[in-house]
């Protein structure tokens, strides 16, 4: 249980950092800290103490295919991080244009649009 | 052969092609996108009245492999997006040449219309969620596609509200598997329905994700309080561009992935308790959107500005038809009453992914015409480009609900629907707010189309005929939904809504 909430704590850390931070490369920071919390929570969600990884081998009996860790969840990661790296590629990208055409990362001294 | 995976990779094989032909051949984008899209468009005509369908990928039957499932709703998606998109193409063909690295452009597009498909037909919970990262990376992409200031900072901002919302989701997807132990929707929805059903209180967890989905896919449909991308994204994006961000994006991401996941794996039913919070939520959001998009629209001069808080309102009355609908089925209220706000909500979500995506296609066509999007500096736009001024009036009277164009019957559906589910307040509030977009959309035809000719429209020619052709055609539509709703409500919308409310149906063609 503890485990789950220091999860969410990170989450909303993360968010907090995307809020509070003037600085578009701290949002981005905060941005990557929600998304590993997301995918440590996947992790955790499949994962058993003393688990093992899933690998199937000849002569397992039940017992043993009981203490594999739920393999799902890890391939759901693994697509995860991708999909987080390409997000992270473009507004990375973006910060440099963005910093090209106005001078500066400051957030409050880029805002003209306002939603 | 089953047509439905090709709806996900002909858009993702242009895609690929797109940039690769690029390097040889400088037209491969408008020549690929362009057939590809009216492939995509004609085979999504031709799935009219089609039996729905599972297709399992490579063979693995669900749960266990990845499903494809097209059904009414997905049908009336489908239409939509594909139709829509080859429009915007073939206005692109014209209005882009003002842009380089048009390859880009055009592979990115193709993306954004594979992503969109592949929500729209995606069986997984997991899947959907990929789907929707890929159009929306897509669409992070293209609002900032011009790369001047603005474009740039609308970018930005539209990229880290849309990945807070797509961390939500993937954390409500964990959750739902760990409660269910499966991504397959349509098993997931069986589990809830056997494990959770009866007396008691919602799983607190399934409660938890219910939110969280909530959450994210509002942003994604920009309801208000989650709004704040949208006013300056689809402004700053190119105008074919905006026109499928509002036509279509914030549909397909927002409205229809609400629709899946709620009425089909949650399920609104008497039986689950938490399933009325989350109708009354639905409304909540809706009617927040109605009021704050439209009183905010009326105070704008910027045109592509107004356009956009409208889609926000707008998308509130699909919401608000769909809100009600699934509080009388979680009230265990008449189901002929829950399907006729349900049917209002679908066909206002068709009619206006229609003509708003026709309103934006006209703001480009006078933005390219006169050089300005500020309402201030035109007027008389009539006399020098009369069938643009045509086609957005036409737009114009069918948003704002004037009889007998398509948008009139749609949001009369939704009113007769609430009344008659007896939330008389919230139906005087979207009875009030109809009267606004009136309002605003009589500003728009007294700045921009009538009056004296004045400003930047004394030098305005009208555009080329690639340009005004897809006008014309979805100015055609918007009439023809509006006067011939039996020959196609009857074909598209009610296999849609049925598809909707029978969560059982849905389980029952995924799992066999």
């Amino acid at each position: 249980m503890t485990v789950y909430f220091l999860c969410v704590v990170l989450l909303t850390m993360g968010l907090y950092c995307l809020v509070a931070k003037k600085n578009i490369v701290k949002k981005v920071i905060g941005l990557v800290i929600m998304d590993y919390a997301v995918n440590l929570y996947l992790i955790i969600i499949g994962y058993k103490k003393g688990g093992v990884a899933p690998v199937v081998e000849r002569g397992m009996n039940s017992a043993m295919l009981e203490r594999f860790v739920d393999p799902l969840p890890q391939a759901l990661v693994l697509t995860s991080i991708v999909i987080g790296l390409g997000v992270l590629a473009l507004m990375v990208a973006m910060c440099i244009r963005i910093y090209e055409r106005h001078g500066t990362f400051d957030m409050s001294q880029i805002s003209k649009l306002r939603g | 052969m089953n047509p439905v995976p090709l709806f996900v990779a002909i858009p993702l094989g242009a895609a690929f092609l797109i940039p690769m032909l690029g390097i040889w051949w400088k037209k491969s984008g408008e020549a690929l996108a362009a057939l590809s899209t009216a492939t995509l468009a004609v085979m999504a005509i031709l799935s009219i009245g089609s039996t729905a369908v599972a297709y399992h990928m490579g063979g693995w039957a669900p749960p266990v492999g990845i499903a494809l499932v097209s059904d009414g709703l997905t049908v009336l998606l489908l239409i939509a997006v594909n139709v829509i998109a080859f429009l915007c193409i073939i206005f692109s063909l014209k209005y882009m040449t003002a842009y380089s690295g048009l390859p880009k452009y055009y592979s990115l597009f193709m993306l954004m219309v594979a992503g969109m498909n592949g929500v729209v037909v995606s069986g997984d919970l997991f899947n959907l969620y990929v789907f929707l990262e890929v159009a929306s990376i897509a669409s992070y992409a293209l609002v900032a596609f011009g790369t001047e200031a603005d474009e740039l900072e609308a970018g930005f901002k539209y990229l880290v509200l849309g990945s807070v919302a797509s961390v939500m989701i993937l954390f409500a997807i964990g959750t739902v598997y760990a409660v269910t132990g499966t991504l397959n929707m349509a098993d997931a929805a069986r589990e809830i329905s056997t494990r959770f059903s009866g007396a008691g209180a919602m799983n607190p967890a399934l409660l938890l994700a219910a939110a969280m989905f909530l959450m994210g896919f509002s942003l994604k449909a920009a309801l208000v309080p989650f709004h704040a991308w949208l006013p300056d994204a689809h402004p700053s994006a190119p105008a074919p561009i905006s026109a499928m961000l509002s036509g279509v994006v914030i549909k397909s991401l927002g409205i229809y992935a609400i629709c899946r996941v709620f009425f089909h794996v949650f399920g609104f039913d008497p039986n689950v308790m938490g399933s009325v919070i989350l109708a009354n939520s639905m409304i909540w959001l809706a009617v927040l959107s109605i009021v704050v998009g439209g009183l905010l629209a009326i105070g704008q001069w910027d045109y592509k500005r107004l356009l956009a808080y409208s889609s926000i309102g707008q998308v509130g009355y699909v919401m608000l038809g769909l809100g009600v609908g699934a509080r009388v089925l979680a009230t265990g209220g008449p189901r002929s009453l829950a399907a006729l706000a349900i049917l209002g909500g679908l066909f206002h979500l068709v009619n206006h992914a229609f003509f708003k995506s026709l309103l934006f296609l006209s703001s480009g066509a006078i933005q390219h015409a006169t050089g300005t999007r500020d309402m201030k500096q035109m007027g008389g736009l009539r006399e020098k480009m009369p069938i643009t001024s045509a086609v957005t009036n036409l737009a114009a009277l069918s948003i704002s609900g004037v009889p007998p164009f398509s948008g009139f019957w749609s949001k009369l559906i939704i009113l007769i629907a609430v009344v008659k589910a007896e939330h008389y307040v919230i139906a005087g509030i979207a009875i009030v707010m109809a009267f606004v977009t009136l309002a605003y959309y009589v500003k728009v035809q007294r700045e921009i189309i009538f009056g004296s000719v004045r400003g930047a429209v004394e030098r305005a020619k009208e555009v080329p005929a690639a340009m005004y052709v897809p006008l014309i055609i979805l100015a055609i539509v918007c009439v023809g939904f509006g006067l011939l709703y039996p020959v196609f409500g009857y074909r598209i919308l009610e296999p849609a809504r049925d598809a909707l409310m029978n969560s059982a149906e849905y389980v029952k063609l995924v799992l066999g």
